[in-house]
């Protein structure tokens, strides 16, 4: 119990992606321009860790090792497909606003990267326990970010106006270069209370 | 022809698919610390890119559209740039040795580069014909790589200089990457 409750954990801390482990840097920048599409995108790529995490782990023994990588990116576009389907049906204004972005997690590191390093090496609990730590450190990052970019850059929150009338956006925050830069500063603050993993 | 001609300079300046439209970014962290891992990389994505390109648009339009498949495309894209990318490997270890070594260990790491994916995903998303594809994916191949190779360039400086502890490690590296980002938008005027 202990093992999976310290599994869970390591991902909303002490390894929390982006901050920590620096994966899946392509929707973090991307989608962080409002709080909405930035919970919206962390809620996605949870889901799809934990059902890629429950399918990965309980094949790992029928899987051949020549062929895993392949195997796991099919198990994974899979539950992409279905969150694409889903969110067009039901949140048709996040599924255009997320655009390429949705299919995109399919090739987004930290899922193939969990798959690989975790899921395909323990047993089912452990991996659920882990994707979900794992997503739910993904959109409390995203959120983090959006939130500061979106109340800097457009002066609102979740589309409620925060900063009043007379607060003049500042518009670098909501575009590319103000997400890259805001991005490093907040690995900066990371890096005062430890350093960041470093990728491979 | 000054259509393709202003398609290439929007794909590699203006909105470059790093910088501009944020794909690609793992490997532009990861393998941007030394110029010739970076430029290999490069070389490695111009070649895929071009390839995998050209062929997701084949078998979206002969396929997917004709047997109104569009919901798989997803699956099928990822199958298919994997598949390549295998091929290409074993293609290049059999027949061309030397390219293999510059490029081997990169093609493994670029089925899950976001840039490859992406392209072929605003290729088909944009309805562009064969010709356009054939230049979107070229040029933005050759944008990733004139970014990648910039900041690798830019790293190589930055390993001898004195950098304040605290911005050690990613976070210089994203810093850089929004300065260079904001040079790139005085591009914006152009096309």
């Amino acid at each position: 119990m202990n093992n999976i409750v310290k599994e869970f954990t390591k991902g909303l801390w002490a390894e929390i992606p982006p901050f920590r482990f620096v994966l899946g840097l392509c929707p973090t920048l991307a989608v962080t321009k409002s709080v909405e599409t930035g919970v919206g995108m962390g809620l996605m790529l949870t889901f799809v860790l934990v059902f890629s995490n429950i399918f990965i782990s309980s094949l790992r023994k029928v899987i051949p090792p020549s062929v895993r990588i392949a195997c796991f990116i099919v198990v994974i576009a899979t539950f992409v497909v279905i969150v694409e389907l889903v969110s067009q049906a039901y949140t048709y204004g996040l599924y255009q606003k997320l655009g390429i972005f949705i299919p995109l997690i399919v090739v987004n590191c930290i899922v193939l990267g969990r798959a690989e390093a975790f899921a395909s090496k323990n047993g089912v609990v452990a991996s659920i326990a882990d994707g979900l730590g794992m997503g739910i450190g993904f959109t409390i990052s995203l959120t983090v970010l959006a939130a500061i970019r979106e109340l800097f850059g457009a002066g609102t929150l979740y589309g409620i106006n925060i900063m009043g009338p007379s607060f003049e956006p500042f518009t670098f925050m909501v575009s590319a270069p103000g997400a890259f830069v805001c991005l490093g500063l907040i690995l900066c603050i990371m890096n005062l209370f430890g350093k960041a993993k470093e990728m491979v | 022809m000054s259509d393709y001609l202003l398609m290439a300079v929007s794909a590699i300046f203006v909105n470059n698919i790093l910088l501009a439209q944020y794909l690609g970014n793992c490997p532009y962290v990861g393998v941007s610390k030394r110029m010739n891992t970076a430029v290999g990389m490069a070389g490695g994505v111009i070649f895929v890119l071009t390839l995998a390109g050209i062929i997701t648009w084949i078998f979206d339009v002969f396929l997917l559209r004709s047997f109104d498949l569009v919901y798989l495309r997803t699956i099928v894209f990822i199958l298919v740039i994997a598949a390549l990318v295998q091929f290409v490997e074993t293609f290049l270890k059999k027949m061309v040795p030397p390219l293999y070594k510059g490029l081997g260990i990169f093609l493994p790491l670029i089925t899950t580069n976001c840039a490859i994916f992406g392209v072929c995903i605003i290729n088909v998303r944009k309805d562009f014909n064969f010709m356009e594809t054939l230049v979107f994916s070229v040029t933005s191949a050759l944008g990733f790589g004139l970014a990648l190779v910039i900041m690798a360039g830019l790293r190589e400086r930055m390993a001898t200089a004195r950098i304040p502890k605290i911005l050690e490690g990613t976070a210089i590296t994203m810093i850089t990457a929004g300065f260079m980002a904001l040079s790139f938008f005085g591009f914006l005027g152009m096309a």
